[in-house]
Protein backbone atom coordinates (compact mmCIF):
# COMPACT_ATOMS: atom_id res chain seq x y z
CA UNK A 1 0.00 0.00 0.00
CA UNK A 2 1.06 3.51 -0.66
CA UNK A 3 1.38 5.54 2.51
CA UNK A 4 0.01 9.09 2.40
CA UNK A 5 1.25 11.48 5.03
CA UNK A 6 -0.69 14.45 6.32
CA UNK A 7 1.85 17.23 6.04
CA UNK A 8 -0.23 19.43 8.34
CA UNK A 9 -3.98 19.96 8.31
CA UNK A 10 -5.17 23.05 6.48
CA UNK A 11 -8.47 24.36 5.16
CA UNK A 12 -9.15 23.99 1.46
CA UNK A 13 -10.44 27.58 1.33
CA UNK A 14 -6.92 28.75 2.17
CA UNK A 15 -5.71 26.81 -0.85
CA UNK A 16 -8.13 28.87 -2.91
CA UNK A 17 -7.04 32.12 -1.26
CA UNK A 18 -3.35 31.41 -1.77
CA UNK A 19 -3.95 30.31 -5.36
CA UNK A 20 -5.87 33.50 -6.04
CA UNK A 21 -3.09 35.59 -4.50
CA UNK A 22 -0.61 33.93 -6.86
CA UNK A 23 -2.90 34.50 -9.82
CA UNK A 24 -3.12 38.16 -8.88
CA UNK A 25 0.62 38.43 -9.33
CA UNK A 26 0.98 36.44 -12.51
CA UNK A 27 -2.18 37.08 -14.51
CA UNK A 28 -3.30 40.69 -14.85
CA UNK A 29 -6.60 39.62 -16.41
CA UNK A 30 -7.76 37.91 -13.24
CA UNK A 31 -10.34 39.96 -11.33
CA UNK A 32 -12.17 38.90 -8.18
CA UNK A 33 -15.59 39.66 -6.79
CA UNK A 34 -16.81 38.92 -3.28
CA UNK A 35 -20.19 39.24 -1.56
CA UNK A 36 -19.17 40.37 1.93
CA UNK A 37 -17.20 37.23 2.82
CA UNK A 38 -13.67 38.27 1.96
CA UNK A 39 -12.19 36.86 5.16
CA UNK A 40 -14.13 33.61 5.00
CA UNK A 41 -13.02 33.05 1.40
CA UNK A 42 -9.41 34.05 2.19
CA UNK A 43 -9.51 36.70 -0.52
CA UNK A 44 -7.95 39.46 1.59
CA UNK A 45 -4.47 39.17 0.13
CA UNK A 46 -5.74 39.43 -3.44
CA UNK A 47 -7.90 42.40 -2.45
CA UNK A 48 -5.01 44.18 -0.72
CA UNK A 49 -2.50 43.47 -3.49
CA UNK A 50 -4.85 44.33 -6.37
CA UNK A 51 -7.42 46.84 -5.09
CA UNK A 52 -8.32 47.95 -8.62
CA UNK A 53 -9.07 44.35 -9.62
CA UNK A 54 -11.08 43.44 -6.52
CA UNK A 55 -14.81 44.17 -6.44
CA UNK A 56 -16.65 44.12 -3.13
CA UNK A 57 -20.30 43.81 -4.15
CA UNK A 58 -21.93 43.58 -0.72
CA UNK A 59 -24.60 41.05 0.16
CA UNK A 60 -25.91 40.92 -3.40
CA UNK A 61 -24.94 37.64 -5.00
CA UNK A 62 -27.28 37.95 -7.99
CA UNK A 63 -25.65 41.23 -8.97
CA UNK A 64 -22.23 39.66 -8.41
CA UNK A 65 -22.92 36.86 -10.89
CA UNK A 66 -24.24 39.27 -13.49
CA UNK A 67 -21.29 41.59 -13.04
CA UNK A 68 -18.89 38.67 -13.37
CA UNK A 69 -20.53 37.72 -16.67
CA UNK A 70 -20.17 41.30 -17.89
CA UNK A 71 -16.52 41.47 -16.87
CA UNK A 72 -15.61 38.73 -19.32
CA UNK A 73 -16.57 41.23 -22.05
CA UNK A 74 -13.29 43.08 -22.42
CA UNK A 75 -11.17 40.05 -21.64
CA UNK A 76 -11.09 39.68 -17.86
CA UNK A 77 -11.26 36.36 -16.00
CA UNK A 78 -13.60 36.90 -13.05
CA UNK A 79 -13.44 34.76 -9.90
CA UNK A 80 -16.50 35.07 -7.66
CA UNK A 81 -16.28 34.17 -4.00
CA UNK A 82 -19.00 33.35 -1.50
CA UNK A 83 -20.36 30.31 0.35
CA UNK A 84 -21.44 27.35 -1.80
CA UNK A 85 -25.10 27.89 -0.97
CA UNK A 86 -25.00 31.51 -2.10
CA UNK A 87 -22.84 30.58 -5.10
CA UNK A 88 -25.41 28.21 -6.55
CA UNK A 89 -28.94 27.87 -5.21
CA UNK A 90 -29.39 31.55 -4.49
CA UNK A 91 -28.22 32.61 -7.95
CA UNK A 92 -29.06 29.65 -10.13
CA UNK A 93 -30.91 31.61 -12.78
CA UNK A 94 -28.22 34.27 -12.99
CA UNK A 95 -25.60 31.57 -13.52
CA UNK A 96 -27.82 29.72 -15.95
CA UNK A 97 -28.66 32.63 -18.24
CA UNK A 98 -25.86 35.18 -17.86
CA UNK A 99 -22.94 32.76 -17.41
CA UNK A 100 -23.61 29.22 -18.65
CA UNK A 101 -26.00 29.90 -21.55
CA UNK A 102 -24.02 33.01 -22.43
CA UNK A 103 -20.76 30.99 -22.53
CA UNK A 104 -18.97 33.36 -20.16
CA UNK A 105 -15.52 32.61 -18.76
CA UNK A 106 -16.47 32.98 -15.09
CA UNK A 107 -14.96 30.99 -12.21
CA UNK A 108 -17.52 30.44 -9.46
CA UNK A 109 -15.53 29.69 -6.33
CA UNK A 110 -17.54 28.26 -3.46
CA UNK A 111 -16.40 27.75 0.10
CA UNK A 112 -18.21 26.22 3.10
CA UNK A 113 -19.77 23.49 0.98
CA UNK A 114 -21.33 20.40 2.51
CA UNK A 115 -21.95 19.63 6.17
CA UNK A 116 -18.50 20.56 7.43
CA UNK A 117 -19.10 24.26 7.77
CA UNK A 118 -20.61 22.97 10.98
CA UNK A 119 -22.47 24.95 13.58
CA UNK A 120 -24.22 27.42 11.24
CA UNK A 121 -26.56 24.58 10.31
CA UNK A 122 -28.69 23.69 7.32
CA UNK A 123 -29.38 27.20 6.00
CA UNK A 124 -25.69 27.43 5.12
CA UNK A 125 -24.84 23.76 4.45
CA UNK A 126 -25.65 23.06 0.84
CA UNK A 127 -25.70 19.39 -0.15
CA UNK A 128 -27.27 19.95 -3.57
CA UNK A 129 -24.75 22.20 -5.29
CA UNK A 130 -22.87 19.58 -7.30
CA UNK A 131 -26.15 18.44 -8.80
CA UNK A 132 -27.30 21.97 -9.54
CA UNK A 133 -24.08 22.87 -11.28
CA UNK A 134 -23.41 19.66 -13.17
CA UNK A 135 -26.83 19.93 -14.81
CA UNK A 136 -25.85 23.19 -16.51
CA UNK A 137 -24.61 22.57 -20.06
CA UNK A 138 -20.97 23.55 -20.47
CA UNK A 139 -20.25 23.91 -16.76
CA UNK A 140 -17.08 22.30 -15.41
CA UNK A 141 -17.55 21.07 -11.82
CA UNK A 142 -14.56 20.57 -9.52
CA UNK A 143 -14.49 19.50 -5.86
CA UNK A 144 -11.00 19.47 -4.39
CA UNK A 145 -9.77 17.31 -1.52
CA UNK A 146 -7.08 19.28 0.31
CA UNK A 147 -5.17 22.55 0.52
CA UNK A 148 -2.55 21.69 -2.09
CA UNK A 149 -5.07 20.43 -4.61
CA UNK A 150 -7.35 23.41 -4.12
CA UNK A 151 -4.49 25.81 -4.73
CA UNK A 152 -3.44 23.89 -7.85
CA UNK A 153 -7.03 23.83 -9.12
CA UNK A 154 -7.42 27.57 -8.57
CA UNK A 155 -4.38 28.19 -10.76
CA UNK A 156 -5.50 25.67 -13.38
CA UNK A 157 -9.00 27.02 -13.91
CA UNK A 158 -7.64 30.46 -14.82
CA UNK A 159 -6.06 28.84 -17.88
CA UNK A 160 -9.21 26.94 -18.81
CA UNK A 161 -11.65 28.85 -21.02
CA UNK A 162 -15.26 28.41 -19.93
CA UNK A 163 -17.43 28.53 -16.82
CA UNK A 164 -16.19 26.56 -13.83
CA UNK A 165 -17.68 25.72 -10.44
CA UNK A 166 -14.90 25.18 -7.90
CA UNK A 167 -16.14 23.68 -4.62
CA UNK A 168 -14.16 23.63 -1.39
CA UNK A 169 -14.71 23.97 2.34
CA UNK A 170 -14.14 25.49 5.71
CA UNK A 171 -12.58 22.92 8.09
CA UNK A 172 -8.93 22.05 8.43
CA UNK A 173 -8.42 18.67 6.79
CA UNK A 174 -5.41 16.48 6.06
CA UNK A 175 -3.09 17.94 3.43
CA UNK A 176 -1.55 15.05 1.56
CA UNK A 177 -1.43 15.70 -2.19
CA UNK A 178 1.87 16.98 -3.62
CA UNK A 179 2.80 20.62 -3.06
CA UNK A 180 2.67 22.52 -6.37
CA UNK A 181 1.32 19.39 -8.03
CA UNK A 182 -0.07 19.51 -11.53
CA UNK A 183 -3.87 19.81 -11.75
CA UNK A 184 -5.41 18.35 -14.87
CA UNK A 185 -9.09 19.24 -15.20
CA UNK A 186 -11.12 16.12 -15.96
CA UNK A 187 -8.37 13.68 -15.03
CA UNK A 188 -8.88 11.22 -12.19
CA UNK A 189 -6.04 10.61 -9.75
CA UNK A 190 -5.32 6.99 -8.86
CA UNK A 191 -4.22 7.14 -5.23
CA UNK A 192 -4.18 3.51 -4.23
CA UNK A 193 -4.09 0.42 -6.39
CA UNK A 194 -6.25 -2.52 -5.36
CA UNK A 195 -8.13 -5.49 -6.70
CA UNK A 196 -11.23 -6.18 -4.58
CA UNK A 197 -13.19 -2.92 -4.62
CA UNK A 198 -12.93 0.55 -6.14
CA UNK A 199 -13.53 3.52 -3.87
CA UNK A 200 -14.25 6.69 -5.84
CA UNK A 201 -14.21 9.78 -3.65
CA UNK A 202 -14.31 13.53 -4.05
CA UNK A 203 -13.59 16.50 -1.81
CA UNK A 204 -13.08 16.03 1.90
CA UNK A 205 -13.96 12.35 1.67
CA UNK A 206 -10.87 11.45 -0.35
CA UNK A 207 -8.77 11.35 2.82
CA UNK A 208 -11.49 9.29 4.50
CA UNK A 209 -11.37 6.88 1.56
CA UNK A 210 -7.62 6.44 2.04
CA UNK A 211 -8.18 5.77 5.74
CA UNK A 212 -10.89 3.26 4.85
CA UNK A 213 -8.51 1.49 2.47
CA UNK A 214 -6.05 1.07 5.36
CA UNK A 215 -8.74 -0.53 7.54
CA UNK A 216 -9.82 -2.79 4.71
CA UNK A 217 -6.21 -3.78 4.05
CA UNK A 218 -5.90 -4.93 7.65
CA UNK A 219 -8.85 -7.22 6.96
CA UNK A 220 -7.22 -8.58 3.84
CA UNK A 221 -9.34 -6.54 1.43
CA UNK A 222 -7.48 -4.77 -1.36
CA UNK A 223 -9.15 -1.43 -2.15
CA UNK A 224 -8.38 0.79 -5.10
CA UNK A 225 -8.86 4.50 -4.31
CA UNK A 226 -9.55 7.09 -7.00
CA UNK A 227 -9.74 10.81 -6.36
CA UNK A 228 -12.29 12.35 -8.70
CA UNK A 229 -11.68 16.06 -8.31
CA UNK A 230 -13.52 16.85 -11.54
CA UNK A 231 -17.09 15.61 -11.43
CA UNK A 232 -17.83 17.13 -14.82
CA UNK A 233 -16.39 16.26 -17.27
CA UNK A 234 -16.01 12.88 -15.58
CA UNK A 235 -12.96 10.73 -16.27
CA UNK A 236 -15.06 7.78 -17.39
CA UNK A 237 -12.10 5.87 -18.76
CA UNK A 238 -10.35 5.74 -15.39
CA UNK A 239 -13.53 4.63 -13.64
CA UNK A 240 -14.37 1.89 -16.12
CA UNK A 241 -10.79 0.62 -16.17
CA UNK A 242 -10.69 0.30 -12.40
CA UNK A 243 -14.11 -1.27 -12.02
CA UNK A 244 -13.40 -3.84 -14.72
CA UNK A 245 -10.59 -4.98 -12.45
CA UNK A 246 -12.37 -4.84 -9.07
CA UNK A 247 -15.96 -5.62 -10.06
CA UNK A 248 -17.62 -3.31 -7.53
CA UNK A 249 -17.56 0.32 -6.44
CA UNK A 250 -18.22 2.63 -3.50
CA UNK A 251 -18.64 6.33 -4.19
CA UNK A 252 -18.04 8.85 -1.40
CA UNK A 253 -18.95 12.51 -1.30
CA UNK A 254 -20.10 15.24 1.08
CA UNK A 255 -23.30 15.77 -0.90
CA UNK A 256 -26.76 14.36 -1.37
CA UNK A 257 -26.71 11.04 -3.24
CA UNK A 258 -29.29 12.66 -5.55
CA UNK A 259 -27.36 14.63 -8.12
CA UNK A 260 -23.91 13.90 -6.78
CA UNK A 261 -20.75 12.14 -7.90
CA UNK A 262 -22.28 8.74 -7.18
CA UNK A 263 -25.04 9.23 -9.71
CA UNK A 264 -22.57 10.32 -12.37
CA UNK A 265 -20.51 7.20 -11.71
CA UNK A 266 -23.63 5.02 -11.77
CA UNK A 267 -24.64 6.39 -15.15
CA UNK A 268 -21.18 5.76 -16.56
CA UNK A 269 -21.15 2.21 -15.28
CA UNK A 270 -24.71 1.35 -16.27
CA UNK A 271 -23.91 2.39 -19.83
CA UNK A 272 -20.51 0.75 -20.03
CA UNK A 273 -20.00 -1.87 -17.35
CA UNK A 274 -22.96 -2.51 -15.01
CA UNK A 275 -21.54 -2.99 -11.55
CA UNK A 276 -22.77 -3.22 -7.93
CA UNK A 277 -22.40 0.19 -6.29
CA UNK A 278 -22.85 1.57 -2.80
CA UNK A 279 -23.19 5.25 -2.00
CA UNK A 280 -21.57 7.16 0.84
CA UNK A 281 -23.53 10.43 0.69
CA UNK A 282 -26.33 12.16 2.53
CA UNK A 283 -29.71 10.56 2.05
CA UNK A 284 -32.06 13.22 0.66
CA UNK A 285 -31.82 15.34 3.80
CA UNK A 286 -30.85 18.77 5.04
CA UNK A 287 -27.95 19.11 7.44
CA UNK A 288 -27.99 20.52 10.99
CA UNK A 289 -25.78 22.22 13.56
CA UNK A 290 -22.83 20.39 15.06
CA UNK A 291 -19.09 20.16 14.80
CA UNK A 292 -17.78 18.94 11.44
CA UNK A 293 -16.59 15.67 12.97
CA UNK A 294 -19.92 15.06 14.70
CA UNK A 295 -21.82 15.76 11.49
CA UNK A 296 -19.66 13.51 9.33
CA UNK A 297 -20.15 10.72 11.85
CA UNK A 298 -23.91 11.21 12.21
CA UNK A 299 -24.45 11.27 8.44
CA UNK A 300 -22.03 8.42 7.77
CA UNK A 301 -19.56 10.44 5.74
CA UNK A 302 -16.38 8.94 7.17
CA UNK A 303 -13.76 6.22 6.77
CA UNK A 304 -15.66 3.80 8.98
CA UNK A 305 -18.79 3.93 6.81
CA UNK A 306 -16.81 3.80 3.57
CA UNK A 307 -15.17 0.58 4.81
CA UNK A 308 -18.55 -0.89 5.80
CA UNK A 309 -20.03 -0.07 2.39
CA UNK A 310 -16.98 -1.59 0.71
CA UNK A 311 -17.50 -4.86 2.53
CA UNK A 312 -21.20 -4.76 1.69
CA UNK A 313 -20.66 -4.14 -2.02
CA UNK A 314 -18.07 -6.89 -2.31
CA UNK A 315 -20.75 -9.33 -1.11
CA UNK A 316 -22.99 -8.19 -4.01
CA UNK A 317 -20.45 -9.10 -6.70
CA UNK B 1 -31.87 70.63 -35.05
CA UNK B 2 -30.27 67.88 -37.09
CA UNK B 3 -32.31 66.34 -39.88
CA UNK B 4 -33.60 63.04 -38.59
CA UNK B 5 -35.72 61.99 -41.56
CA UNK B 6 -33.42 59.02 -42.23
CA UNK B 7 -34.09 57.81 -38.68
CA UNK B 8 -37.83 58.18 -39.16
CA UNK B 9 -37.67 56.18 -42.37
CA UNK B 10 -35.71 53.50 -40.61
CA UNK B 11 -38.22 53.45 -37.74
CA UNK B 12 -41.02 52.74 -40.18
CA UNK B 13 -39.07 49.93 -41.80
CA UNK B 14 -38.15 48.41 -38.43
CA UNK B 15 -41.85 48.43 -37.45
CA UNK B 16 -42.58 46.44 -40.61
CA UNK B 17 -39.78 44.01 -39.69
CA UNK B 18 -41.21 43.57 -36.20
CA UNK B 19 -44.74 42.69 -37.23
CA UNK B 20 -43.59 40.53 -40.13
CA UNK B 21 -41.25 38.54 -37.86
CA UNK B 22 -43.88 37.79 -35.24
CA UNK B 23 -46.62 37.18 -37.82
CA UNK B 24 -44.50 34.59 -39.65
CA UNK B 25 -44.25 32.36 -36.59
CA UNK B 26 -47.42 33.48 -34.81
CA UNK B 27 -45.40 34.22 -31.71
CA UNK B 28 -43.19 36.87 -30.20
CA UNK B 29 -43.60 40.25 -28.54
CA UNK B 30 -44.62 43.10 -30.84
CA UNK B 31 -45.99 45.57 -28.27
CA UNK B 32 -42.82 46.43 -26.35
CA UNK B 33 -40.76 46.11 -29.52
CA UNK B 34 -42.80 48.80 -31.28
CA UNK B 35 -42.61 51.04 -28.22
CA UNK B 36 -38.80 50.92 -28.19
CA UNK B 37 -38.23 51.25 -31.94
CA UNK B 38 -37.40 54.97 -31.94
CA UNK B 39 -35.00 54.49 -29.04
CA UNK B 40 -33.03 51.60 -30.53
CA UNK B 41 -32.94 53.08 -34.03
CA UNK B 42 -31.61 56.36 -32.63
CA UNK B 43 -29.12 54.67 -30.32
CA UNK B 44 -27.57 52.45 -32.98
CA UNK B 45 -27.63 54.95 -35.83
CA UNK B 46 -27.03 58.31 -34.23
CA UNK B 47 -25.40 57.76 -30.85
CA UNK B 48 -23.29 54.67 -30.39
CA UNK B 49 -19.79 54.22 -31.74
CA UNK B 50 -19.94 50.56 -32.67
CA UNK B 51 -18.49 48.12 -35.15
CA UNK B 52 -20.89 45.77 -36.99
CA UNK B 53 -18.00 43.43 -37.83
CA UNK B 54 -18.51 42.50 -34.16
CA UNK B 55 -15.94 41.54 -31.63
CA UNK B 56 -17.32 40.23 -28.35
CA UNK B 57 -14.91 42.28 -26.23
CA UNK B 58 -16.01 45.55 -27.85
CA UNK B 59 -12.92 47.42 -26.73
CA UNK B 60 -13.12 51.14 -27.56
CA UNK B 61 -16.73 50.71 -28.65
CA UNK B 62 -19.93 51.78 -26.97
CA UNK B 63 -21.81 48.69 -25.79
CA UNK B 64 -25.52 47.98 -25.53
CA UNK B 65 -27.19 45.31 -23.39
CA UNK B 66 -30.84 44.45 -23.89
CA UNK B 67 -32.12 43.36 -20.49
CA UNK B 68 -35.78 42.90 -21.45
CA UNK B 69 -34.93 40.24 -24.01
CA UNK B 70 -38.49 39.58 -25.09
CA UNK B 71 -38.38 42.64 -27.34
CA UNK B 72 -35.99 40.67 -29.54
CA UNK B 73 -37.88 41.53 -32.78
CA UNK B 74 -36.85 45.19 -32.60
CA UNK B 75 -33.33 44.31 -31.44
CA UNK B 76 -32.80 41.87 -34.31
CA UNK B 77 -34.18 44.28 -36.87
CA UNK B 78 -31.99 47.15 -35.69
CA UNK B 79 -28.90 44.91 -35.57
CA UNK B 80 -29.55 43.55 -39.06
CA UNK B 81 -30.19 46.99 -40.50
CA UNK B 82 -27.00 48.23 -38.82
CA UNK B 83 -25.02 45.58 -40.72
CA UNK B 84 -24.44 42.96 -38.02
CA UNK B 85 -26.04 40.19 -40.10
CA UNK B 86 -28.07 39.95 -43.33
CA UNK B 87 -31.61 41.33 -43.07
CA UNK B 88 -32.86 38.19 -44.82
CA UNK B 89 -32.02 36.30 -41.63
CA UNK B 90 -34.94 38.07 -39.92
CA UNK B 91 -37.06 35.51 -41.76
CA UNK B 92 -35.67 32.78 -39.49
CA UNK B 93 -36.89 34.46 -36.27
CA UNK B 94 -38.01 31.84 -33.72
CA UNK B 95 -37.69 29.02 -36.22
CA UNK B 96 -35.83 25.76 -35.64
CA UNK B 97 -32.03 26.01 -36.09
CA UNK B 98 -32.13 29.80 -36.21
CA UNK B 99 -29.58 32.19 -34.67
CA UNK B 100 -32.57 34.45 -33.94
CA UNK B 101 -33.88 32.65 -30.88
CA UNK B 102 -37.09 33.74 -29.19
CA UNK B 103 -34.96 35.65 -26.73
CA UNK B 104 -31.48 36.91 -27.65
CA UNK B 105 -28.53 34.67 -26.95
CA UNK B 106 -24.81 34.49 -27.56
CA UNK B 107 -25.15 30.72 -27.76
CA UNK B 108 -25.78 30.70 -31.51
CA UNK B 109 -23.03 33.26 -32.22
CA UNK B 110 -25.37 35.91 -33.55
CA UNK B 111 -23.25 39.04 -34.14
CA UNK B 112 -24.30 41.99 -32.01
CA UNK B 113 -25.51 40.02 -29.00
CA UNK B 114 -23.17 39.98 -25.99
CA UNK B 115 -25.37 38.34 -23.35
CA UNK B 116 -28.43 36.12 -23.22
CA UNK B 117 -31.50 37.84 -21.82
CA UNK B 118 -35.10 36.89 -21.30
CA UNK B 119 -35.18 35.98 -17.65
CA UNK B 120 -35.59 39.54 -16.42
CA UNK B 121 -33.52 41.76 -14.18
CA UNK B 122 -30.03 40.64 -15.13
CA UNK B 123 -28.82 43.09 -17.77
CA UNK B 124 -27.92 46.00 -15.52
CA UNK B 125 -25.53 43.81 -13.52
CA UNK B 126 -23.91 42.58 -16.71
CA UNK B 127 -23.55 46.14 -17.97
CA UNK B 128 -21.94 47.25 -14.70
CA UNK B 129 -19.38 44.46 -15.06
CA UNK B 130 -18.63 45.51 -18.63
CA UNK B 131 -18.44 49.18 -17.57
CA UNK B 132 -16.02 48.35 -14.77
CA UNK B 133 -13.77 46.50 -17.20
CA UNK B 134 -13.84 49.45 -19.61
CA UNK B 135 -12.36 51.54 -16.81
CA UNK B 136 -9.73 48.89 -16.05
CA UNK B 137 -8.82 48.82 -19.73
CA UNK B 138 -8.62 52.61 -20.02
CA UNK B 139 -11.53 52.49 -22.45
CA UNK B 140 -13.58 55.71 -22.28
CA UNK B 141 -16.63 54.49 -24.18
CA UNK B 142 -20.12 54.20 -22.70
CA UNK B 143 -22.26 51.21 -21.80
CA UNK B 144 -26.01 51.40 -22.49
CA UNK B 145 -28.82 49.17 -21.26
CA UNK B 146 -32.55 48.94 -21.84
CA UNK B 147 -35.05 47.59 -19.32
CA UNK B 148 -38.80 47.25 -19.20
CA UNK B 149 -40.59 49.14 -16.44
CA UNK B 150 -42.22 45.92 -15.25
CA UNK B 151 -38.71 44.47 -15.07
CA UNK B 152 -37.96 46.88 -12.24
CA UNK B 153 -40.04 44.60 -10.03
CA UNK B 154 -37.06 42.21 -10.05
CA UNK B 155 -34.88 42.65 -6.96
CA UNK B 156 -31.60 42.22 -8.82
CA UNK B 157 -32.18 45.54 -10.58
CA UNK B 158 -31.97 47.32 -7.25
CA UNK B 159 -28.90 45.37 -6.15
CA UNK B 160 -27.28 46.59 -9.34
CA UNK B 161 -28.58 50.15 -8.98
CA UNK B 162 -27.16 50.33 -5.46
CA UNK B 163 -23.79 49.00 -6.58
CA UNK B 164 -23.50 51.36 -9.54
CA UNK B 165 -24.10 54.45 -7.44
CA UNK B 166 -21.89 53.34 -4.55
CA UNK B 167 -19.01 52.61 -6.92
CA UNK B 168 -19.18 55.66 -9.20
CA UNK B 169 -20.12 53.65 -12.31
CA UNK B 170 -20.46 56.81 -14.40
CA UNK B 171 -19.93 55.26 -17.84
CA UNK B 172 -23.34 53.61 -17.74
CA UNK B 173 -26.65 54.87 -19.14
CA UNK B 174 -29.60 52.64 -18.26
CA UNK B 175 -32.85 53.38 -20.03
CA UNK B 176 -36.18 52.31 -18.63
CA UNK B 177 -39.00 51.79 -21.12
CA UNK B 178 -41.83 53.35 -19.12
CA UNK B 179 -44.89 52.13 -20.99
CA UNK B 180 -46.91 51.36 -17.88
CA UNK B 181 -47.87 47.91 -19.13
CA UNK B 182 -46.92 44.34 -18.32
CA UNK B 183 -48.35 40.92 -19.09
CA UNK B 184 -51.15 40.87 -16.54
CA UNK B 185 -52.21 44.48 -17.04
CA UNK B 186 -50.97 47.95 -16.23
CA UNK B 187 -48.00 48.27 -13.91
CA UNK B 188 -50.27 50.15 -11.52
CA UNK B 189 -52.62 47.18 -11.36
CA UNK B 190 -49.95 44.50 -11.11
CA UNK B 191 -47.36 46.06 -8.80
CA UNK B 192 -47.23 49.83 -8.79
CA UNK B 193 -43.75 51.19 -9.45
CA UNK B 194 -44.31 54.44 -7.58
CA UNK B 195 -42.06 57.40 -8.16
CA UNK B 196 -39.36 56.06 -10.46
CA UNK B 197 -37.43 59.31 -10.65
CA UNK B 198 -37.46 59.54 -6.87
CA UNK B 199 -36.37 55.94 -6.53
CA UNK B 200 -33.40 56.24 -8.89
CA UNK B 201 -32.37 59.60 -7.44
CA UNK B 202 -32.56 58.17 -3.93
CA UNK B 203 -30.27 55.37 -5.08
CA UNK B 204 -27.78 58.00 -6.25
CA UNK B 205 -28.45 58.12 -9.99
CA UNK B 206 -28.83 61.07 -12.31
CA UNK B 207 -32.19 60.89 -14.06
CA UNK B 208 -33.26 62.22 -17.46
CA UNK B 209 -36.95 62.02 -18.36
CA UNK B 210 -38.00 61.75 -21.99
CA UNK B 211 -41.75 62.30 -22.12
CA UNK B 212 -41.99 61.71 -25.87
CA UNK B 213 -40.20 58.40 -26.12
CA UNK B 214 -41.66 57.69 -29.56
CA UNK B 215 -40.35 60.89 -31.12
CA UNK B 216 -36.85 60.41 -32.52
CA UNK B 217 -35.92 64.05 -32.00
CA UNK B 218 -36.96 63.89 -28.35
CA UNK B 219 -35.20 60.55 -27.90
CA UNK B 220 -32.00 61.87 -29.45
CA UNK B 221 -32.09 64.97 -27.28
CA UNK B 222 -32.65 62.83 -24.18
CA UNK B 223 -29.76 60.50 -24.90
CA UNK B 224 -27.49 63.46 -25.64
CA UNK B 225 -28.47 65.04 -22.34
CA UNK B 226 -27.75 61.75 -20.57
CA UNK B 227 -24.32 61.61 -22.20
CA UNK B 228 -23.48 65.03 -20.78
CA UNK B 229 -24.13 63.58 -17.31
CA UNK B 230 -21.67 60.68 -17.69
CA UNK B 231 -18.20 60.85 -16.20
CA UNK B 232 -19.45 62.65 -13.12
CA UNK B 233 -19.21 59.86 -10.49
CA UNK B 234 -22.85 58.86 -10.89
CA UNK B 235 -24.69 56.37 -13.09
CA UNK B 236 -27.32 57.82 -15.41
CA UNK B 237 -30.89 56.68 -15.97
CA UNK B 238 -33.26 57.69 -18.77
CA UNK B 239 -36.96 57.32 -18.00
CA UNK B 240 -38.26 56.87 -21.52
CA UNK B 241 -42.02 57.25 -21.67
CA UNK B 242 -43.33 55.20 -24.59
CA UNK B 243 -46.54 53.80 -25.94
CA UNK B 244 -46.67 50.04 -26.22
CA UNK B 245 -47.51 49.06 -29.80
CA UNK B 246 -46.62 52.51 -31.11
CA UNK B 247 -47.13 53.12 -34.83
CA UNK B 248 -49.93 50.58 -35.27
CA UNK B 249 -53.19 52.08 -34.07
CA UNK B 250 -54.95 48.92 -32.95
CA UNK B 251 -51.93 47.79 -30.90
CA UNK B 252 -51.48 51.06 -29.02
CA UNK B 253 -52.47 51.85 -25.46
CA UNK B 254 -52.96 48.35 -24.16
CA UNK B 255 -51.00 45.44 -22.73
CA UNK B 256 -52.97 43.08 -24.99
CA UNK B 257 -50.22 42.99 -27.64
CA UNK B 258 -47.40 42.23 -25.21
CA UNK B 259 -46.93 38.71 -26.48
CA UNK B 260 -49.45 38.20 -29.28
CA UNK B 261 -48.80 38.06 -33.01
CA UNK B 262 -51.11 39.66 -35.59
CA UNK B 263 -53.18 37.49 -37.91
CA UNK B 264 -53.11 37.95 -41.72
CA UNK B 265 -55.64 40.80 -41.80
CA UNK B 266 -54.03 42.56 -38.86
CA UNK B 267 -50.62 42.25 -40.49
CA UNK B 268 -51.96 43.79 -43.71
CA UNK B 269 -53.41 46.69 -41.78
CA UNK B 270 -50.21 47.18 -39.76
CA UNK B 271 -48.15 47.26 -42.94
CA UNK B 272 -50.60 49.64 -44.59
CA UNK B 273 -50.05 52.05 -41.71
CA UNK B 274 -46.26 51.76 -42.16
CA UNK B 275 -45.32 51.92 -45.85
CA UNK B 276 -42.08 50.30 -46.93
CA UNK B 277 -39.11 52.71 -46.82
CA UNK B 278 -35.80 50.86 -47.06
CA UNK B 279 -37.08 47.60 -48.48
CA UNK B 280 -38.53 44.53 -46.76
CA UNK B 281 -36.31 41.52 -46.06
Amino acid sequence: MKIYKNTGSKDTRSGFGDGLTELGQKNENVVALCADLTGSLKMNAFANNNPERFFQVGIAEANMMGMAAGMTIGGKIPFTGTFANFSTGRVYDQIRQSIAYSDKNVKICASHSGLTLGEDGATHQILEDIGLMKMLPGMTVINTCDYNQTKAATLAIADHHGPVYLRFGRPKVANFTPENGEFKIGKAVLLQEGTDVTIIATGHLVWEALEAAKTLNEKGISAEVINIHTIKPLDEEAIIKSVKKTGCVVTAEEHNFLGGLGESVARTLSLNHPTPQEFVATNDTFGESGTPAQLLEKYGLNAENIALKAEAVIKRK
Amino acid sequence: MADTQHLKDLVTQVRRDIVRQVHAVSSGHPGGSLGCTEFLVTLYNEVMDHDPSFNMDGVNEDLFFLSNGHISPVFYSVLARSGYFPVEELGTFRKLNSRLQGHPTTHEDLPGVRIASGSLGQGMSVAIGAAAVKKLNGDTKTVFTLHGDGELQEGQIWEAAMYAAANDVDNLISTIDVNGQQIDGSTDQVLALGDLRGKFEAFGWRVVTVTKGNDVDAVLAGIKEALTLTGKKQPVCILLHTEMGNGIDFMMGSHAWHGIAPNDEQLAEALRQNPETLGDY
